[in-house]
């Protein structure tokens, strides 16, 4: 099962943070700090994993990447296969470049919510459920043109400005 | 629109404003801007325009989710906006549900069952998918067992794209409500047929989520797996059935048999490494007997360890050391790299490399191995290099030092791996160094060479981390003095200036030690003049060991025997110069008076020599009797003391006449022998456990003896009473009553102290402990319980005890010796019992099992053609009979049942709680308890009617659990 899925800058600054089991808030702020801690001590090149038993308990471990100046994390434990973790934070990486077309940290910055729905898709409850990043384009799109739909009736929309990008 | 609220609604700030300000703010002022947000926030989200509201509770969200800010104050907002008919705002309030809601605290989450039902029957998708999210991220017991029927419909969904998600979120319902198993598992396990890769995808996943927790309910699916494993060619379908026969296989001999192939086709075939990766592991994990899947899997491994990917490298390390385990052919074959990793960039792979180093070690390559290990240490930076000592350690002594032959050689390593550096584990090298002298009797002249060495090392008294290995060498140097070649060299790096630079405690051991040593050479030098045998061999070994030890010493500088009367040590430089003069002088009148035979001079050299040893500890003890350290204050006035009584004996040898120097040395002999047999009682390893069982003797009167001390000690002596407290804990009601008794009677009257502090208590009675036990009141210190347990374990207080009572020391030798390395029979470090399953789990696999072992029975009966009719009528009264068996009274009756029992204990009191509701049932149902296979058992408790149709099914049913066509 995955137990959470972080993205944060390269200075500790969380951009998503979803916990696949409840964490109270400052205990999830402490567990990025942790995080943080172990990512940056680890040299460029290195293997991609780390465990973190300490922070999550037996067997629990986290695979990391960085992009661009944004790591990703996703801390999962023996029932999900590394390499095919990795595989998957790759597809979620495309898919945001997809979506977003050419994906930045600002991107992932002001699309709070666009970020958690193309999340969503991939991985509910900690289950996997999708693999194909094409799947996921056509599934959020589809929301984003429900929603916009909705919303053209309303004044404000919900989520401004970076839609467009 | 009212005013105000459109207001708010064109001046409210979106969450891009939000996110900008956030940005903009400078570092200190964040905080403060986030208040500030926080209060519009809370105005905003009251109001009842639903745009603004969602905008409203959207900033809070983001706020919350990643700058830890509380919402549980907006949950009902959340709630609210949930029956949106705005997509985006019914989005916006479930994320900020299944971020923010916490299932045990959060009560508003009832509150959302109908919004999440009504959701679940919504035409469009995305609302039903946003509804499931939403669930398995709030699941409570009360939302699972109400949306369980929603659930169940939902898994026979038309759309692939729902029937997914609803699987992925029915492990959260089965979680929190095991009772869901029985309604949902049947569809569950059809799904495992789907073409869709999706939906089979999502209900492998599930189910190997479920065999994590308790495999064995499972195993009759096996036959399903397999044929995934066989004819799925989608990766990550393979990997979760791969993890499912991980841990099937070990349950079922047959079953491993069976996939053994289809798994090595996987990994012959396959391009994809993390399939590759699956395979291998499952190989290595469940399939270890297979000697070819595993020689393929090693073939992988060492593909892996020679991949230029960091990643492949360590995973490949990782399996090697589960390989390990079983096949230490396969580390051994891939010796190199594995050394050659423990000098990667990257931690993880250096980790993995020492774990599997570490694996390879045997008696006969120890030496070896840590030999190349202490190179690696040397070189690494102090968190590895750590490690690896660390490593080495806890291997080395791994079962009473088992791989370990030469202890001389180890007990060196020690001490070489003290010099360190960056050596940390001073605590556990110090922890070694005693109980190998301890254990060990024949390494205890080796340990006393490498205590000393380690005691003049000046390098270690700069490393806080080694003082505790210093003590431990100060503490052998003391206790095996008697092993050493050279005492006196070994009282000079007790008595050391630089000592003080260390913590008070160790500085204790020292003089403690010095103690001893100085007992042990006056002893052997007064005994060796009254042709006592045993010390006076003793005195002629040191005497010899003395030249050896001075000559083959770097440090030193030879002695010859012509300047032996010269001081005996040039390192004595460093005391006072009158000193050395002054033995000087009487060397050369003692050396006029004696006559010149060869043993009476090396006698006469050793008279100097305990005279020069007496000054020595005089002079570098006596400034200490004056310290504000108790412990180092009390132990070097004891020396002081001793020395004292001791002087004059020595001192007269030389200018008395004959007869009163025999005389002297006589009562100065008695006096040292007393002190000698004191400290020279031997020190035995003793369990933790071993004090509780040492019976009473039956001769033993506690109260007398407690009125002796009474008589013996005036009152300053008192605390020692407190050391009686360890009687207390061989059992509790004697040693109560024991206790109590003179307590009242001898204590309080006698004694002046005791009675001011019962006077003390009195008046302050609110300050005291409360206690029914009157000894409280007589003792000065409340009884140590724990201090029996610490005392035996731990070294450090073990070194404290030998300045402790002989009663005490009495004790601990009645531990058995045996010859090499002492070890305890009894559970000496036994191991603390397995922890209780959770009851969830327990729950949910008592659900799984009694469904699907009913499906099983249902196939085999269509099979067989016997009462096909009723079979699947059977079945549709299962789902029927158990959704009312929510009922609470069953879910209880099992709970009850089921706390702190085994699984087949469980099933029968099970059974036992369905009897209940089924009295008439028979008894004859308890023969199959016990039977593990055993599956028709509870249906037979629910019916009384089935019973008799159900009996030829039994007899099928036991005989196994996977039907035959897979094995």
């Amino acid at each position: 099962m995955i137990r959470g899925v972080i993205v944060m800058n390269d200075r500790g600054k969380p951009r998503l943070v979803k916990f696949y089991e409840f964490q109270p808030a400052e205990k999830q702020q402490e567990l990025i700090r942790s995080i943080y801690r172990v990512l940056c001590s680890r040299a460029e090149n290195v293997s991609n994993f780390v465990k973190v038993d300490s922070l999550f308990g037996q067997d629990v471990r986290l695979v990391y990447k960085t992009f661009a100046t944004l790591y990703f994390v996703f801390i999962f434990d023996s029932s999900e296969n590394e390499l095919a973790m990795l595989d998957l934070m790759q597809v979620f990486v495309e898919t945001l470049d997809k979506v977003f077309s050419n994906v930045c940290e600002l991107d992932v910055v002001f699309n709070f919510n666009k970020v958690h729905t193309i999340l969503e898709e991939f991985i509910l409850g900690g289950q996997v459920l999708e693999t194909n990043s094409s799947e996921v384009v056509k599934t959020v799109e589809e929301i984003l043109k429900m929603e916009r739909a909705a919303n053209s009736i309303k004044v404000v929309p919900s989520i401004p400005g970076w839609q467009g990008r | 629109m009212t005013g105000p609220s459109l207001m708010e609604s064109l001046f409210q700030r979106s969450l891009d404003d939000l996110i900008k300000g956030l940005r903009l703010s400078p570092p200190g002022v964040e905080a403060a801007f986030i208040a500030k947000s926080v209060d519009e926030i809370r105005r905003e989200i009251k109001s009842t325009d639903s745009q603004t509201k969602a905008t409203a509770l959207q900033k809070l969200t983001y706020l919350h989710s990643l700058y830890g800010v509380d919402m549980s104050w907006a949950a009902f907002p959340a709630v609210e906006l949930s029956s949106s008919a705005v997509h985006s705002h019914k989005r916006l309030a479930f994320l900020s549900a299944s971020l923010s809601f916490n299932p045990n605290t959060t009560d508003v989450i009832l509150l959302l069952t109908h919004q999440l039902r009504k959701d679940f029957s919504s035409s469009n998708p995305h609302d039903v998918s946003l509804a499931l999210s939403t669930l398995s991220s709030i699941s409570t017991p009360d939302l699972s067992r109400d949306l369980t029927p929603d659930l169940f419909t939902l898994l026979n969904s038309s759309k692939n794209f729902v029937k997914k998600k609803a699987i992925a979120a029915i492990l959260r319902v089965f979680e929190q409500y095991p009772e869901a198993v029985r309604v949902c598992f049947k569809r569950i396990v059809e799904n495992l047929e789907s073409s869709d890769m999706g939906v089979l995808s999502a209900a492998v996943g599930l189910f190997s989520e479920l065999t994590v927790k308790e495999p064995r309910s499972y195993l009759p699916l096996a036959p399903e797996f397999y044929k995934i494993l066989v004819d799925s060619r989608n990766n990550w379908v393979l990997i979760k059935v791969l993890k499912i026969f991980a841990k099937l296989a070990p349950l079922e001999p047959r079953l491993a048999k069976r996939i053994v192939e289809p798994i090595c086709e996987h990994l012959r075939r396959t391009g994809a490494k993390s399939l590759e990766f699956e395979c291998v592991n499952t190989i290595v994990t469940s399939l270890s007997e297979y000697e070819p899947a595993v020689k393929l899997a090693v073939m992988k491994i060492q593909e892996f360890l020679l991949d230029n990917d960091p990643n492949l490298k360590y995973l490949g390390l990782q399996a090697l050391a589960i390989v390990a385990a079983n096949h230490s052919w396969a580390v051994l074959e891939n010796k190199d790299v594995v050394i050659k990793s423990l000098d990667d960039v990257d931690v993880n792979i250096k980790l993995e490399a020492l774990q599997l180093v570490m694996a390879m070690v045997s008696e006969d390559n120890v030496a070896e191995i840590c030999k190349v290990l202490i190179s690696y240490a040397l070189k690494s930076d102090p968190e590895f290099c750590n490690e690896i000592l660390g490593s080495i350690l806890s291997t080395c002594s791994r079962n009473f030092y088992d791989v370990i032959v030469d202890f001389d050689w180890y007990v060196s390593l020690l001490g070489e791996m003290s010099r360190i550096p960056h050596c940390q584990k001073g605590e556990e090298i110090e922890t070694q160094l005693i109980d190998i002298g301890m254990r060990v009797k024949d390494v205890r002249p080796e340990l006393v060479h490498i205590a000393r060495g380690l005691l003049i090392d000046p390098a270690l008294l700069g490393n806080p981390f080694i003082h505790k290995v210093l003590s431990a060498a100060a503490w052998l140097s003391g206790e095996y003095v008697e092993f050493s070649r050279n005492p006196l060299e070994l009282m000079e790096s007790l008595l050391q200036p630089r000592s003080c630079l260390l913590p008070p405690p160790i500085r204790a051991v020292y003089i403690q030690s010095a103690f001893k040593v100085l007992t042990f050479c006056i002893y052997s030098f007064l005994s060796s003049g009254d042709d006592t045998s045993y010390p006076s061999e003793l005195t002629d070994s040191v005497l010899k060991g003395d030249f050896q030890e001075s000559s083959d010493t770097a440090t030193i500088t030879p002695i010859s025997d012509t300047d032996l009367d010269d001081g005996l040590n040039p390192r004595s430089s460093h005391q006072p110069t009158k000193c050395v003069s002054t033995g000087n002088g009487e060397d050369s009148v003692i050396s006029h008076e004696q006559e010149s035979s060869a043993s009476l001079k090396k006698q006469q050299l050793t008279q100097k020599s305990v005279m020069d040893l007496v000054n020595l500890v005089e002079t570098n003890l006596g400034p200490l009797a004056g310290s504000h350290e108790v412990e180092i204050q009390e132990r070097a006035s004891n020396v002081l003391g001793m020395i004292e009584l001791i002087k004059p004996r020595i001192h007269s040898s030389t200018d008395e006449s004959e007869g009163d120097k025999i005389k002297g040395e006589l009562r100065a002999s008695n006096m040292m022998k007393l002190m000698f047999d004191a400290f020279s009682e031997e020190l035995g390893p003793v369990s933790v456990s071993a004090q509780e069982r040492v019976p009473i003797p039956d001769g033993l009167v506690l109260k007398e003896s407690l009125s002796d001390i009474e008589a013996i000690c005036d009152d300053i002596k008192l605390p020692i009473s407190s050391s009686f407290s360890l009687v207390r804990s061989f059992s509790m009601t004697d040693a109560n009553t024991i206790h109590e008794r003179p307590s009242k009677e001898e204590y309080e009257p006698s004694s002046e102290s005791t009675s001011l502090l019962a006077e003390h208590r009195k008046r302050h009675e609110l300050y005291y402990l409360p206690s029914e036990n009157k000894a409280m009141i007589s003792n000065n210190y409340p009884p140590a319980h724990e201090r029996k347990d610490l005392a035996i374990d731990e070294p450090e207080d073990l070194v404290k005890l030998t300045k402790q009572s002989l009663d005490l020391r009495k004790k601990r030798n009645q531990a058995k010796t045996r010859p090499v390395v002492v070890k305890l029979d009894d559970g000496e470090g036994a191991h603390i019992a397995a922890k209780k399953p959770e009851l969830n789990d327990d729950l949910i696999s008592g659900a799984v099992r009694e469904v699907l072992l009913g499906n099983e029975a249902a196939s085999s009966s269509s099979r067989s053609k016997s009462s096909n009719k009723a079979s699947k009528e059977r079945e549709k009264n299962e789902l029927n009979i158990d959704r009312p068996s929510e009922s609470k009274m069953d879910v209880t009756n099992t709970v009850e049942s089921e706390v702190g029992h085994g699984s087949s204990r469980r099933r029968k009191h099970r059974i036992d709680g369905k009897e209940k509701k089924h009295p008439s049932s028979g008894k004859e149902k308890k023969e199959h308890d016990h039977k593990d296979k055993q599956k028709s058992d509870h249906r037979h408790g629910k019916h009384k009617s089935r019973q008799r149709a159900d009996g030829a099914l039994n007899v099928a049913a036991q005989s196994s659990v996977i039907p035959d066509f897979l094995l």
